[in-house]
């Protein structure tokens, strides 16, 4: 069985939670192999993790300071393993790192880039969708390495636990001009929410909140659903939130069980985001906003006594 | 004096009904068209540099005749010089094959700086402009929402799904910014009036000395093999809130087992 090379992502020096479903995906195409870029000697410790992931070999790529650099590594330890496993397919993660070392990857090795991946059949046939989830897209490659970057949380179950290998790969001699990472501002505080892609309800504020200190009104919303926090662009712009909350086309799509959309008019490009929702909830004064046309429960009223009255029953059936 | 590139593309309006048309499995460009929104904001950054720093911006595009239009845009924006890459041969592109084509017709022409959006609103692949990076040898400084530059090199923060990172790169240099980079300037009436008299290079296939073996749909490295609409959403109950709005939801989203 040929190999299917897995990008390992890596979050404070561990596997991330991607790494499950990327063996996932590449066991349904071959056999899956791990490629990780860290420290000398650092890669070789984690062998025991990919191994209980599905990772037949581990191609470790030891790399100085690899943590100050910018995709070019990654890009290198994809193309080595590549010449030594003869990859039919290579999958890759939807952080932009991962995005563009694959995009990268597709040119250095001459193959198909196929990005935003929902789902894979054994075929190596991929789906996406377009335009705002409108179209559902089957796509492949047609001829080289297809190098597949699969959306978060799309592809369930793991790959059966294999032996982990370690492979020693030596990138040292790549001449790919570097980009030097300076700095890192990251919140960890992800841990007090959930991440918007993986949430199983979504609570997103927009313009409607009116300011920064009102926009706390939807975070206590989604603190006391366990939801994850989104927001419109429009929200965004005007400085409610951070910008990696903004759900929509230009921003994060997320197809929870249940969206709840707080003061958002529901322009196209937001729906873009967010139509695919399972259930979705709308609470806006207008009643004209498009944002009802796709609710399945909409209620038009003010945010501002809707809101704390839902959270209080919310709270007395909890209680009762 | 600063050489800079700026890549414009004609997209669907976002704001319109966008299709993929069944029969070529590729985008509908028949429609609304406009040059993307990302795209005009790559102008203005190309602009705000080569004002601070001095310099000359050359907007490029690849697409068919509309996609001049977005060339246009640019120069009216204030863009000194086009570049109009459009063959037939070309049509159906891929990522790879659309970055080996602008490749081409980048390549030579010496540019310090190359400006791309982050993603565009219709292919979405986010992936152009760290393929040519890897094409041209140039560094990559990508999903930038600042950007600076200064002896020599480009710096800024770079966006992450967590947050942002610090990142600087010496020039020659790729560089994709998001939608938080700037607003852009709208065209004033000397600007389209000027616009007009701008130079704009037309290139074809062979211009790019690409074989024609290995350009557009026909020759793709990755091929849709079927598209489907999505039957659209309906929408369901909407109540006035008569006071009891919010215990009403909270009933009919514990009925259905959502809390
Ligand atoms: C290329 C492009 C990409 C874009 N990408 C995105 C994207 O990714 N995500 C995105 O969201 N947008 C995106 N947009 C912007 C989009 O067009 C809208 O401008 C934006 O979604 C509007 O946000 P909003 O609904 O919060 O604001 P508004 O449209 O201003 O709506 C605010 C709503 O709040 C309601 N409201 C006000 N006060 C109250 C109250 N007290 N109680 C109840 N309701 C109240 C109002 O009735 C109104 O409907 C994009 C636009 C373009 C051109
Ligand atoms: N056909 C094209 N012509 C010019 N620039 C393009 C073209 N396709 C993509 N780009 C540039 O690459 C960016 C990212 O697009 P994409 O990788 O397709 O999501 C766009 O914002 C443009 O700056």
């Amino acid at each position: 069985m040929s190999q299917v090379l897995v990008l390992v992502e890596l979050t404070d020096g561990k596997p991330a939670d991607s790494t499950r479903e990327l063996l996932a995906a590449a066991a349904m195409l071959g056999e899956p192999a791990a490629v990780v870029v860290a420290e000398p000697g650092v890669a070789k410790a984690l062998a025991a993790d990919l191994a209980k992931l599905g990772a037949a070999t581990v191609y470790a790529a030891g790399v100085a300071g690899a943590d100050a650099l910018l995709v070019t590594p990654q890009v290198a330890a994809l193309a080595a393993a590549a010449s030594t496993a003869g990859p039919t397919a290579v999958i890759v993660g939807s952080t932009p790192d991962s995005r563009e070392a694959g995009a990268r990857l597709a040119v250095r090795l001459g193959g198909a880039y196929l990005s935003d991946v929902l789902a894979i059949d054994a075929n190596g046939t991929v789906t996406q969708t377009a335009f705002g989830g409108s179209y559902n897209v089957t796509a492949s490659a047609a001829k080289g390495v297809a190098v597949i970057s699969i959306r978060s949380n799309s592809i369930d179950g793991a790959a059966a636990a294999a032996s982990g290998t370690v492979v020693d790969l030596d990138v040292s001699s790549d001449s790919a001009p570097t980009t030097a990472i300076t700095a890192r501002h990251e919140a960890v505080a992800a841990a007090e929410r959930p991440a918007l892609k993986a949430a199983n309800i979504v609570v997103s504020g927009g313009r409607g909140l009116g300011s920064k200190e009102k926009f706390v009104l939807v975070e206590e919303l989604a603190d006391s659903l366990g939801a994850a926090l989104g927001a419109s662009r429009a929200a965004v712009d005007a400085g409610y939130c951070e910008h990696n909350l903004q759900v929509g086309q230009t921003g994060t799509t997320v197809s929870p069980n249940l969206y709840i959309a707080v003061g958002i008019s529901g322009a196209i490009q937001h729906l873009a985001g967010m139509q695919s929702s399972k259930t979705i909830v709308a609470i806006n004064k207008d009643e004209n906003s498009p944002i009802f046309d796709i609710a399945d429960f909409g209620i038009v009223g003010d945010l501002f006594t809707v809101v704390p009255q839902f959270m209080e029953a919310v709270k007395a059936r909890k209680t009762s | 004096m600063m050489k800079i590139a700026v890549l414009v593309k004609e997209v669907p309006d976002t704001w319109s009904d966008r299709r993929i048309d069944p029969a070529t499995k590729r985008v509908d460009r028949s429609g609304d068209v406009v040059i993307d929104e990302i795209n005009e904001k790559a102008v203005e950054v190309a602009l705000q540099t080569k004002e601070s720093g001095g310099g000359e911006v050359t907007a490029v595009t690849m697409g068919p005749k509309n996609a001049l239009d977005a060339v246009r845009k640019a120069l009216a924006m204030g863009a000194d010089a086009g570049i109009h890459i459009i063959d037939d041969a070309l049509g159906g592109s891929d990522a790879v094959q659309t970055s080996a084509a602008l490749a081409a017709a980048l390549g030579s022409r010496g540019f310090d700086l190359i400006i791309a959006g982050n993603e565009s609103t219709d292919g979405r692949t986010a992936s152009i402009p760290a393929m040519l990076a890897e094409r041209l040898g140039m560094a990559q400084a990508t999903f930038l929402r600042t950007l600076s530059v200064a002896d020599g090199a480009v710096s800024g923060e770079r966006m992450t799904e967590d947050g942002h990172v610090e990142i600087t790169a010496t020039l020659p240099a790729v560089v994709s910014v998001t939608e938080q980079i700037a607003e852009a300037r709208f065209p004033n009436f000397k600007g389209i009036m000027a616009a007009k008299k701008k130079p704009v290079e037309v290139l074809t296939l062979s211009d790019l000395g690409i074989d024609a073996g290995d350009a557009g749909g026909a020759n793709s490295w990755s091929v849709v093999d079927t598209v489907t609409v999505k039957p659209p959403r309906e929408g369901g109950t909407v109540i006035k809130d008569d006071g009891t709005a919010g215990q009403q939801l909270a009933d009919y989203l514990a009925s259905a087992k959502l809390i």
